[in-house]
């Protein structure tokens, strides 16, 4: 009971391209075996959940994905093209945008700044090319916008948005910049429950907005509110892949809270009592 | 400091209220780095204009912008080096080994003295590629980095010139040529109604608008922010984090560069023990214009007005006939009062809701 990695994901729809497809990826550091035989794919207008306790492999899979680590066995393909990504840069140019827990903006920089840092738009010629402030400001607010978010000042440091907001805007960011996939590690985890739906919304909205959403995290009631694949770790391998509807909430809960090693505890606790 | 606004206001055109308008401005002014040196800036100037007789006069201004100038113009980069997260101890020294490079060139290969100002720069500049490379490629942090830098320009400073000269002085380049067109450009007086001002008050100034133009205008300014606000964020999303921090180091190296060559043009002479200790000077002029020490906020305007108040504290000191032994007291107390008020800013920058 412990694998039924008998996968239903892909039945789903066989026709179409994924964005992008793991398919029995492995990566060692070393001696040590960080992920084997992970299998994942991300369609465009889905949410594919990846869920796993601490040491699961969760962030070895992202920074995969990310290209910010090279996978030693396996393949991985982008839009059906098998590839591998060599930098961030690589992967945000072939559209994969990730956004992190803790290092998705710059906390003392002005909104509008954040929102472009690293892809500024400019104007004039040669010595005075510059910024273009006022379309840089009217673009983060207008896209924030559509996001949900009416910031009445996007010169305000956004280290004095709350965290579920700068994670928003991070979002907002990468759908602005063209990314196809978005990849999200643990959005949710350092918020409170008000603070996680208002993310949730925006994680929805970037999947109605056409992309394919890859969206990590320890939490399965998160995950099962969003997500359409699900795709479960345990100790560096797969322990699991779900479609929505061939998983229920209950039976998502008890797999990602330890199966049948949570009712051995219950026992062990039990009789110690 | 409203965020979100669940206010039920749709309109998708933006300031449709010009009230919101005011606000907004009026916030972004009061949010600018440089606004608790400006404020320090004129509460010294009408404390030494009440206990100084002299210190309102012409020609007491233009003392009191030569001593900020030669501090402001080493100050700006440094300030630049700051808000991109680092420091540079090297700075001071750098200034003397600039001059020391410059003079020796010249007078070695008796060349015309445009070419070890030449060479000269390059070099210094080099210095500056070298300190940034170090921190860059190693895990250290600057503060060690640069005083390692520190150390060995300080040494190289007195064992070349001696190994060379024989003294620990330079020899006098005063009669060879080029030496007056360059005194022109690097330490002659322009006068202004009667009043006579050093050029290095221009250099300074100039420095200032290029340095805000590039970090409030330009792609590079936005990456300096952001490597020393966030350097991990920065490089996440793809901001050349390692080619900025050289940049800004090559940006102090210009400073010495230019410090360097006026010290050499106006004394005609170089000390080669100097400049020990000024690299502090740099640093504090930096966070007494509201650099934040940790990196990531912080003006250039701010640093010019840090130095001023330098310049008009030490300046000030000496025409209110007080004993110059206090200026560091000043120092001490404009320093302290500067860091509590940039600390206040950061944790309301930073504070959640």
């Amino acid at each position: 009971m412990t694998t039924d990695a008998n996968t239903t994901a892909g039945r789903a729809a066989p026709e179409r391209t994924a964005l992008v497809e793991l398919d029995d990826v492995s990566k060692y550091y070393g001696n040590i075996r960080a992920l084997e035989g992970v299998s994942l794919e991300v369609h465009a207008g889905e949410i594919t959940c990846v869920l796993g306790d601490n040491g699961a492999g969760k962030s070895t899979l992202i920074k995969i994905i990310a290209g910010r680590h090279q996978h030693d066995a396996g393949t991985l393909r982008i839009e059906g093209e098998e590839t591998r990504l060599g930098s961030p840069r690589e992967a945000l140019d072939r559209g994969i945008a990730t956004v992190y827990q803790d290092l998705a903006v710059v906390p003392l920089m002005p909104v509008w700044r954040n929102f472009f840092l690293g892809s500024e738009p400019r104007k004039g010629v040669a010595p005075f090319r510059r910024l273009d402030v006022e379309h840089m400001r009217r673009t983060t607010h207008a896209e924030l916008l559509r996001m949900g978010i009416d910031l009445r000042d996007v010169d305000q440091p956004i280290g004095t948005l709350s965290g579920g907001e700068r994670q928003c805007v991070a979002i907002a960011r990468a759908v602005h910049f063209g990314a196809k996939v978005l990849v999200l590690d643990e959005p949710t985890a350092a918020l409170g429950v008000k603070q996680s739906g208002v993310v949730l919304k925006y994680v929805a909205a970037a999947r109605d907005a056409g992309l394919g959403v890859v969206l990590i995290t320890h939490n399965p009631h998160h995950a099962y509110l969003v997500g359409d694949r699900f795709v479960l770790l345990k100790r560096g391998t797969m322990s699991g892949s779900h479609t929505r509807d061939g998983i229920t909430l209950d039976e998502l809960t008890r797999q990602m809270a330890g199966g049948s090693e949570l009712d051995d505890l219950r026992h062990e606790l039990e009789r110690g009592a | 400091m409203s965020t979100t606004a669940p206010a039920p206001t749709p309109s998708p055109g933006e300031r449709t209220d010009e009230r919101l308008l005011k606000t907004s401005s009026l916030r972004r002014l009061l949010n600018r780095p440089e606004l608790g040196s400006v404020v320090g800036a004129i509460a010294v100037f009408v404390f030494f204009a009440v206990f100084a007789d002299s210190f309102v006069r012409a020609s007491s201004l233009s003392t009191v912008l030569y001593a900020a100038s030669t501090i402001g113009i080493m100050a700006v980069p440094v300030a630049l080096l700051m808000i991109g997260g680092e420091f540079d101890l090297s700075a001071g020294v750098m200034v003397t080994s600039s001059a020391l490079v410059s003079s020796m060139f010249s007078y070695q290969m008796t060349a015309n003295v445009w070419v070890g100002v030449l060479v000269s720069l390059i070099v210094t500049l080099a210095i500056g590629v070298f300190n940034g490379v170090m921190l860059t490629r190693t895990d250290p942090p600057s503060f060690i980095i640069t005083l390692g830098t520190f150390l060995m320009l300080t040494g190289m400073n007195l064992g070349f010139t001696k190994l060379i000269s024989g003294t620990v002085s330079t020899k006098s380049i005063s009669d060879m040529e080029g030496f007056s067109s360059a005194k022109d450009v690097f330490a002659s007086t322009i006068t202004v109604g009667g009043v006579g001002f050093k050029i290095t008050i221009v250099w300074w100034l100039a420095l200032v608008a290029v340095a805000t133009w590039i970090l409030l205008r330009t792609r590079v300014g936005n990456w300096i922010y952001a490597v020393g606000g966030g350097e991990e964020a920065a490089r996440a999303v793809g901001v050349p984090v390692d080619k900025t921090k050289i940049g800004l180091y090559m940006g102090v190296a210009f400073g010495a560069w230019i410090s360097g060559q006026h010290l050499l043009f106006s004394f005609d002479v170089v000390q080669s023990g100097e400049g020990v200790g000024n690299e502090l000077i740099y640093i504090i002029a930096a966070v007494i214009g509201g650099c934040l020490i940790t990196g990531g906020y912080g003006s250039a305007v701010g640093a010019a007005v840090g130095a001023l108040i330098f310049g008009m504290v030490s300046k000030g000191i000496v025409f209110a006939e007080w004993n110059p032994d206090w200026f560091k007291f000043f120092l001490g107390v404009m320093l302290l009062l500067a860091t509590l008020l940039n600390h206040w800013v950061r944790k309301r920058a930073e504070a959640t809701k």
